[in-house]
């Protein structure tokens, strides 16, 4: 009887078991960007960065070569490395305490500046790795350690939504969100990986996905609960979609400095 | 190309294209911000890259990340900029990145003022980031030597993975002296391709990571990094100018303060007076067998340490000397450069006692 | 043998630039130079000043503080560095624009109407050179041709301001000589 391989692990990943918490969903957005690689024949030209955060250790899952950043700064690091070779593929794997809150300067003016790179923001409303402290995307009265009577908004203010923030830049980009809460909108994340990728090949333009993902150990739900957390509560405030490509025809500035001025 | 008047700021952005480095990143801060302006121009003339990073914490990380690469790439700065790079100083040097930086040091701390200063020989020596690392440090008292000092950093970074700071100050940025290019050896990019990140065709993929979660790893790689420290001891660099013979006093002094000796000593040697300096050319690693070796001569009665700070250099001087002779300080601060005429002084009531 | 001179005027004046060419004329005789300026906030709007040392030794300390000559353009520059300047140096003035005198009587006080002589040759932006002229004759460090090469070498993109700038140098050189001989 024939065999039909229907299933396989990417060559984009290695076989290392990771570290992750049982139903979190890092492991599938990991998964999604190895593919991508894989499909794209990507992957023996792409550097990885992820910095500080739970996916600090993602060098031991991915098959590519791969970096490791100071906490907020991994997209100041691959616009280094894309600038001195921009002949690679160079991604960052950014968390919402690391790229919102430590790395907002750096994401910013990597976004401003149209820094040929693709950004996977992984936003989970919570700092994971340091145990469940609020972030910059905690949701109003979500409970944290360090907002343990729920996010006061009078005191810690709105959540940051990163990606109408960066869409609002005049620059050029692709920017969208999507979610690993089910697998409808896990397909649909995917396409915008690729497609963020895809510019990036094109050197089109800046590139970030975000994709909401969860978070069941620090808050404190099983993974089912989570991905329902997920629809019932992120999604109303981050809604998923894409908000920025670059074929959107701006009007030019009319103050812009020329010589005709 | 013959020898050309240039700022030293100038000469510094120019050697480093000399020297093959084509990236850069940096961010604007006086006095040094004429490396950025002269590259903003000139970095599009050789194919290279200027990149006016968000900040200092910016700069350095872009920095990282260029130097994971193997190819060369530097960033200027001076001192609370330098504070800023801190940070990605202790990773690139975990991670064994080569690079450069400058520091046009001013006057601290805080903000300070925007005026010359050694006021950072300390971070610049001792680590001013965090974890157990050192940098090869270079300290140049004129433009020429600027240069020189640029070109050789690179080929030190190659050499040692590890990255090399220039450690000058606001006076050797700010002004103008003859330079030559010409006669400066060209050393040649190294062979990184073992370890730098260039994508992993056809090999295992490169993994470049400061991070070791176990300690055991952790000390490993630490003890791997201290050796490595070590070997560069025979890097170590200094000068002995002036003098009569048998001088009964030392002056120690780099950089800008050096030069100031000079002149002082010039004056006394001609009217007699047997003194000699003993400049450090690296500050790391510090040429700690001359000094001893000076200190330790019978004639030499006492050390006079001279900085543009409240005394830094002086604990190493004290240290590689264990203060076998009396050890005496002078220095001006928030951004003055002691005169000639004060040295004077200063050794003369040393002299005297 | 060395010797320092301080430029110093307002900002705008061209004086760092003369104390450049002055500079290159220097290394181009195979001198030794350091044109130190003043920099930062100091620099905007008011008082703009370099010392060039000129030597024919490696420089020492580049931070003079007792300069032997001194090139004011304005007031306020002869106010400050007059009482700074060694006995027996040059204090050039820009009678143009400073109806002071210098007050000491051991040095050698030196009248340029810069801007006059400047507007008279056609070129009122060369105040700088006529003054830069004028010390280079009163120095007698630097041959007055090397001076004149300097400026061929800095104006090649804009030679139409070559002659000019050339000529306000020879004239700034015969007023300092004339000057001169008139002390003796």
């Amino acid at each position: 009887m024939a065999v039909n391989k229907i299933f396989e692990r990417p060559v984009a990943m290695r076989e290392n078991i990771t570290h992750y918490c049982p139903g979190c969903t890092h492991g599938v957005i990991h998964r999604l960007v190895a593919e991508v690689l894989d499909e794209e024949g990507l992957r023996e030209k792409t550097c990885g960065v992820a910095p500080v955060g739970c996916s600090v250790l993602m060098y031991n899952y991915m098959n590519c070569d791969f970096l490791e950043a100071a906490h907020g700064r991994a997209s100041a690091f691959a616009t280094g490395l894309k600038r001195i070779s921009p002949e690679m593929i160079v991604f960052s794997y950014q968390g919402d305490g690391d790229l919102a809150s430590i790395g907002t300067n750096e994401i910013l003016h990597a976004a401003n500046r149209g820094e040929k790179i693709t950004v996977i923001f992984v936003n989970n409303a919570i700092y994971g790795m340091t145990g469940g402290q609020m972030a910059p995307t905690t949701l109003p009265n979500q409970v944290t350690t360090t907002c343990p009577f729920g996010r006061d908004t009078e005191t810690a203010g709105w959540p940051i939504r990163i990606r109408e923030l960066l869409s609002s830049l005049r620059t050029p980009a692709y920017i969208a969100r999507g979610s690993a809460h089910s697998p409808q909108w896990i397909i649909r994340t995917k396409k915008y990986i690729r497609k963020a990728f895809k510019y990036q090949e094109e050197n089109r333009c800046f590139s970030l996905v975000e994709v909401l993902s969860n978070c069941p150990t620090n808050w404190g739900m099983t993974p089912n609960e989570s991905t329902e957390w997920i629809a019932d509560n992120m999604i109303p405030y981050f809604p998923l979609g894409e908000l920025k490509t670059p074929e959107e025809v701006d009007v030019p500035t009319q103050t812009m400095i020329g010589k005709d001025n | 190309m013959a020898k050309k008047l240039m700022k030293g700021n100038e000469a510094i952005g120019e050697a480093a294209i000399q020297a093959g480095a084509m990236h850069y990143f940096a961010y604007p801060i006086t006095p040094q911000t004429e490396v950025a302006e002269y590259l903003a121009r000139r970095m599009p003339e050789v194919g290279g890259v200027f990149l006016q990073a968000e900040s200092e914490l910016g700069a350095s990380n872009m920095l990282f990340g260029a130097a994971a690469s193997g190819k060369r790439a530097f960033t200027t700065s001076s001192s609370p900029g330098i504070s800023l790079m801190s940070e990605a100083i202790s990773y690139i040097t975990c991670a064994e990145l080569p690079c450069v930086l400058v520091n046009v040091c001013r006057a601290g701390p805080g903000l300070g003022g925007i005026l010359p200063s050694q006021g950072d020989y300390f971070q610049a020596t001792k680590g001013g980031g965090h974890g157990d690392y050192r940098l090869l440090v270079l300290a140049p008292s004129t433009v020429q030597e600027a240069v020189e000092h640029i070109m050789q950093a690179f080929d030190l970074a190659d050499k040692y993975r590890n990255p090399v700071m220039i450690f000058a100050d606001g006076l050797i940025g700010q002004m103008m002296e003859p330079v030559d290019f010409s006669t400066i050896k060209k050393g040649k990019p190294a062979d990184h391709s073992s370890w730098a990140a260039t994508g992993a065709k056809g090999r295992e993929p490169h993994i470049i990571k400061t991070l070791y979660l176990q300690a055991e790893e952790n000390e490993k790689h630490n003890i791997h990094l201290a050796n490595k420290y070590k070997k560069m001891d025979i890097e170590k660099k200094s000068e002995i100018y002036g003098g009569l013979g048998k001088p009964e006093l030392i002056l120690a002094a780099f950089g800008t303060s050096a030069r100031v000796c000079k002149t002082a000593i010039d004056q006394l040697n001609e009217e007699g007076i047997d003194i000699a300096l003993f400049r450090p050319i690296t500050l790391y690693p510090f040429d700690d067998v001359t000094i001893s070796e000076l200190a330790n001569k019978k004639h030499v009665k006492q050390i006079l340490t001279i900085e543009m700070n409240s005394g830094q250099m002086i604990e190493d001087i004290r240290l590689f000397t264990k203060s076998i002779k009396p050890i005496h300080f002078f220095g001006r601060q928030g951004g003055i450069v002691p005169s000639p005429e004060e040295v004077i002084a200063e050794i003369r009531k040393i002299i005297r006692n | 043998m060395q010797r320092e001179v301080k430029f110093a005027g307002f900002g705008g004046q061209g004086i760092l630039s003369a104390g450049k060419f002055y500079g290159e004329a220097g290394m181009e005789e195979g001198k030794e130079v350091a044109w130190v300026p003043s920099y930062g906030p100091e620099m905007r709007g008011g008082t703009a000043y370099c010392t060039v040392v000129i030597a024919d030794h490696p420089i020492g300390s580049p931070i003079v503080n007792n300069p032997q000559d001194l090139v004011a353009m304005n007031r306020p520059s002869l106010e400050k560095f007059e009482p700074t300047i060694r006995a027996g140096g040059f204090i050039l003035i820009n009678s143009s624009l400073i109806p002071d005198r210098v007050k000491r009587k051991d040095v050698i006080e030196i009248l340029v109407p810069c801007n006059e002589e400047a507007m008279k040759l056609g070129n009122n932006k060369a105040a700088n050179m006529i003054i830069l002229g004028a010390y280079a004759q009163c120095s007698g460090m630097l041959k007055l041709e090397s001076i004149i090469d300097i400026v061929k070498t800095e104006f090649q993109r804009k030679p139409q301001f070559i002659d000019s700038n050339i000529a306000c140098i020879m004239r700034g050189a015969e007023i300092a000589k004339r000057e001169m001989e008139n002390k003796n």
